[in-house]
């Protein structure tokens, strides 16, 4: 018995499980984030409302969200929300991948209320000249954020938006937990079944690493591209 | 809902104790505790290391803690629960490997906190240390760490809420925290898990929110008596 069975991970049925997984996770991610960045502008823009329920709807998503482990907030949708629906729709869910939709949406609400904060913080770093100068030049709120504002912020908050995906990549390993068959569950699986714990994990590990790096890359190089400008 | 409080509040507390094991909220709050305080030493040593002049050190700790915050914490659980019995040759317990996992992963985002407060600091603080005739060690620790530690405060606060939050993920490998506990009253009760996964959200909510509000209050306080707070944008945040 060779002391690290590479044939394992390159080919075979293992294999497949363990691609098969990668690329769920993957769509994890992208599906995830293109529903959180929508949902945290939204809450970025609640908090910087110049209405004070406003606002403090946007504060109420965003810690009531952060505060919470994401673990609570799968089991949640997975477990809990379904039950509140009408039977039909239930039905329904429960005929599809019920579980891949619970995760998607714990973890796009879960990574809105951080992205939120990161795009708050990117709109307070613009001087707030810029915003009277286009207040001024007779744009109303949405629009001196849509023409003045958010352009500038964008090259503040993107950087730190990366990152946030960084740690959404890795947030969804936790999908295992409620069945979904991503790259955790499948490196799981295939352990059970071959007793290979070590090429497993090293193969899961080694996927998770590089995505990781690749998305660090990105953001290294994006500083690099488009630099914070300073007025 | 209040029913459900009325019959398990005990058992979500604290698990079967005294009967059996210790478990519910109260081992959350012990493992988040224990991983905090063991991962802090290591934390600093790592986040020495990271800023040391000596290359042969700087390089390979460098170089485990991108390994480590690359992977996601659920990993190194797997890692900790398959191996650390193959390692040792002793059987090791749900809690040991989750403390165990939990201080390996804080240490490396802590060891971040640590070299973002160190760098924070003035340039002249060290030098003038130098200047004064101590040497790299001395200076470290009588000058530049001291300092250092005190505007990591709020972040060190905030890196406890996230301790309490990871704690969560013990659930996986069947540690009887209060996720764990929620979901065994979840599989007694049977008929209403919204209501119990709120109250099990609403457990955590009060405990983070309630902290992550005294680290909000420390930094305002630092920063009123002109202690710099360490950077937030370069000390990263966990998310588990």
């Amino acid at each position: 018995m060779p002391l690290f069975d590479y044939s394992l991970l390159l080919t075979g049925k293992y294999h497949d499980m363990l691609v098969a997984g990668l690329w769920l996770s993957l769509q994890l991610l992208a599906a995830s984030l293109v529903l959180a960045l929508p949902i945290a502008l939204v809450v970025a823009l609640l908090r910087l409302s110049p209405l004070a329920p406003l606002r403090w709807l946007g504060f109420a998503y965003v810690e009531s969200i952060r505060n919470i482990p994401l673990l609570a907030h799968m089991l949640f949708w997975y477990f809990g929300a379904p039950e509140l629906l009408p039977e039909g729709i239930k039905q329904w869910l429960y005929a599809g991948h019920i579980e891949a939709y619970s995760a998607i949406i714990a973890l796009s609400l879960y990574t809105a209320a951080f992205m939120a904060e990161d795009i708050r913080s990117g709109i307070r770093a613009i001087p707030t000249v810029q915003f009277e100068a286009g207040r001024a030049l007779g744009f109303g709120f949405l629009g001196t954020m849509r023409r003045v504002v958010l352009p500038q912020a964008l090259r503040v908050t993107v950087p730190p938006l990366i990152s946030q995906t960084l740690s959404l990549w890795k947030n969804t390993s936790i999908a295992t937990v409620i069945g979904v068959a991503e790259l955790m569950y499948q490196a799981g699986q295939v352990e059970s079944a071959t007793f290979r714990s070590f090429e497993s994990f090293a193969f899961a590990s080694a996927a998770y690493l590089s995505v990781s790096l690749a998305i660090t890359g990105l953001a290294t190089w994006y500083h690099h591209r488009f630099p914070v400008r300073t007025i | 809902m209040l029913e459900i409080i009325n019959d398990y509040w005990v058992y979500f507390l604290i698990g079967q104790y005294p009967n059996g094991p210790l478990g519910g909220l109260v081992l959350t709050l012990l493992l988040a505790s224990c991983g905090l305080v063991l991962a802090l030493p290591l934390g600093i040593v790592l986040g020495l290391a990271r800023v040391s002049p000596w290359r042969w050190l700087r390089w390979p700790v460098t170089g485990f803690v991108f390994v480590v915050r690359g992977l996601p914490l659920l990993m190194v659980i797997f890692w900790a629960y398959f191996f650390l019995p193959s390692v040792t040759g002793v059987k090791t317990d749900q809690f040991t490997t989750m403390l165990i996992a939990l201080v390996v992963f804080d240490a490396a985002y802590l060891a971040e906190i640590v070299r973002a407060g160190i760098q924070g600091l003035p340039r002249g603080q060290m030098e003038t240390a130098r200047a004064l005739g101590l040497d790299y060690g001395r200076a470290m620790r009588l000058v530049v760490l001291p300092q250092a530690l005190r505007s990591m405060l709020p972040s060190l606060v905030n890196q406890f809420v996230s301790t309490i939050k990871e704690t969560s993920l013990g659930y996986i490998i069947g540690l009887a925290e209060v996720s764990f506990i929620a979901t065994q009253i979840n599989t007694q009760v049977f008929t209403k898990p919204a209501q119990i996964y709120l109250i099990l959200g609403l457990t955590y909510f009060i405990l983070c929110f309630g902290l992550s509000r005294f680290a909000y209050w420390l930094e305002r306080r630092l920063a009123r008596r002109g202690i710099s707070v360490a950077n937030s944008a370069s000390a990263p945040k966990v998310s588990a």
